[in-house]
């Protein structure tokens, strides 16, 4: 039977600790990342408590988040165009641990959100869309899949709070019934 | 009608090698690469002498915490005094690098090249999952503070909620590779295991459960592939790479269908093209689809065409991709069963085929008689598909 040799020894952390010249580095990096031209303001309009995309003048896809170019036509996007925010979920789950693996008191839920917009070429496959954290549904809506296809709506910081930034939407939550956005 | 007519040189794969995959191991990456290219060399009655060139692949650097881990690899992998190039695409790495090795001997550039996959995951401490932090967006994902199971898990949830597959259809998956690596010299993971166990592992970001991920992992594995003249030369069996195909998706994964791997497709179409494959539901004769989550092996199955969209988990109940079945998929074990040193784990695939369709793999070779196969590979923010088709 192939292979016939693997090379190869294991060791358990405990060994690892008690070998000779084992190093420990924790490496120091900093950076200051720009938004650039297409998510500054993009940035600017959640300060605002406003949803910006753009659009491609070729193929007429609403892009959100925005991008200077359309990347199916590679071409320059022209118009901003403003989205309401509302949405239905396009999937979600819940999170139980946190970034590095450690467990979470309170678990997350997490969804991608398909955005409205207006002037978007439909298309099943790609759509204007955000990534964020989902509340006022339960863990139990996510394995039920209840809250696949649910329409939810941004819910902003208080305007002295916002920086600018992703997490100026706390999260997305459901509308409420027969509610207009 | 096959289009790799028109290549200056047809390729085979004339040799494997591995190291075990572990979550620990004692060698450095350079020794793993080291270890794995002897293996690979001499089971291909080669020595360094009769390579031409070579081919690294390994993963983020900051999993082996060593910058420009191409050069740091490239002499442990017999890349000194030689024409040598390091490949990168994230999870895509490990069928990339047979990819690579394919077109710089189908070129006429070089008659023999080793390939080799290597990944050190055990370096970054407490757990390898802080460094994935930097694949994010800064500016729109990590605020967010996200762990990388994210994303597999909300592609989990929504294949399942468009093909209506339950976690108990999907945790076959896992049952399956497990079961299959018990056969497996290196494999780190496997285990008899039932659908039970995964449903009762810790849930980490639900549907993502323990026991469906693959495991953090340590391990090298590589190839020897040869122009025509050579592998008739220095074997009677060789495998040929017959088509071969690599495309990306875009970066903004939540602006499309998380349902159905659209990249995978286009990398599969132009694999099969090249190899002339127009039915591969009906051609392949087992595969080896790429499983770092249990679900993402029959996303993976629909996305190679091997069945139809959503067909996968019920096929998967009736066995069809059982050792046994009429397309055995991941025989070896994947990356569920055998482990995912990432680099290393696609390489492990191609690998195994090579066994496979030369009859040597022994109690995990599948019942059926094998003619074609193929592997993919995928990675990046879900967005790499990479694919080999081998046949003899």
């Amino acid at each position: 039977m192939k292979p016939e040799r693997v090379p190869g020894r294991y060791i358990r952390e405990e060994d690892l600790r008690r070998l000779p010249g084992v190093i420990e580095y924790t490496p120091t990096a900093r950076y200051s990342y720009s938004a650039g031209q297409a998510l500054s303001e993009f940035l600017r309009g959640l300060k605002d408590g406003r949803i910006l995309g753009k659009l491609c003048p070729s193929c007429r896809r609403v892009l959100v988040p925005p991008r200077v170019y359309c990347e199916f036509c590679f071409t320059p996007t022209t118009e901003w165009v403003e989205v309401t925010g509302a949405g239905r979920v396009e999937t979600a789950v819940t999170s139980y641990i946190g970034a590095a693996r450690e467990r979470l008191e309170k678990p997350e839920i997490i969804g991608v959100i398909r955005l409205d917009a207006p002037g978007h070429a439909e298309n099943s496959f790609d759509f204007a869309g955000l990534f964020h954290k989902l509340c006022g549904v339960t863990e139990d809506d996510v394995k039920s899949g209840r809250v696949i296809g649910m329409r939810v709506k941004p819910r902003w910081k208080p305007v002295h709070e916002r920086m600018g930034s992703i997490l100026d939407i706390e999260c997305f939550e459901p509308l409420q019934p027969r509610e207009v956005v | 009608m096959k289009s790799n007519i028109f290549v200056k040189d047809k390729v085979a794969i004339v040799g494997a090698g591995l190291t075990l995959f572990r979550r620990r191991l004692l060698e450095t990456p350079r020794e793993l690469a080291w270890e794995a290219s002897r293996e690979a060399l001499s089971s291909a009655g080669l020595t360094l002498k009769d390579i031409d060139c070579i081919v690294v692949g390994s993963a983020p650097d900051a999993f082996d915490g060593i910058h420009m881990k191409g050069e740091y690899l490239a002499d442990g992998s017999g890349g000194f005094n030689k024409p040598v190039v390091r490949v990168f695409v994230g999870g895509g790495t490990g069928v990339m690098v047979p990819v690579v090795a394919w077109w710089h001997v189908a070129s006429g550039l070089c008659k023999t090249v080793l390939a080799v996959g290597e990944e050190k995951m055990s370096h970054a401490y407490p757990h390898p999952q802080g460094v994935f932090a930097y694949i994010w967006d800064p500016i729109l994902e990590r605020p967010l503070g996200p762990n990388l199971i994210w994303i597999f898990a909300l592609e989990m949830r929504r294949y399942m909620h468009v093909c209506n597959a339950s976690k108990e259809d999907i945790a076959l998956v896992s049952v399956k590779n497990k079961r299959n690596a018990l056969d497996h010299p290196a494999a780190q993971a496997a285990a008899k295991i039932t659908v039970d166990d995964v449903l009762k592992s810790e849930v980490l970001v639900w549907p993502v459960q323990l026991l469906d991920i693959s495991p953090v992992s340590d391990g090298a594995a590589a190839l020897v592939l040869a122009s025509e003249s050579v592998a008739r030369r220095v074997t009677d069996t060789p495998v040929w790479v017959e088509g071969i195909g690599f495309t990306l998706d875009n970066t903004h994964w939540y602006n499309r269908d998380l349902a159905y791997p659209r990249y995978l497709e286009y990398a599969a179409r132009m694999a099969y093209k090249m190899a002339g494959i127009e039915r591969p539901w009906k051609e392949i004769d087992v595969a080896e689809p790429y499983d770092p989550f249990d679900y993402k092996e029959l996303h993976h199955i629909e996305g190679l065409m091997l069945a139809r969209r959503c067909e996968a988990p019920k096929l998967l109940k009736e066995g069809y991709f059982d050792r046994s079945g009429e397309l055995p998929t991941s025989p070896g074990g994947g990356l569920l069963g055998v482990g995912n040193p990432i680099a290393a784990a696609g390489v492990m695939k191609v690998a195994e085929l090579f066994w496979q369709l030369r009859y040597e793999a022994g109690a995990r070779q599948v019942k059926k008689p094998v003619h074609k196969a193929v592997a993919n590979a995928w990675g990046d923010l879900m967005q790499a598909g990479t694919v080999v088709v081998l046949s003899t």
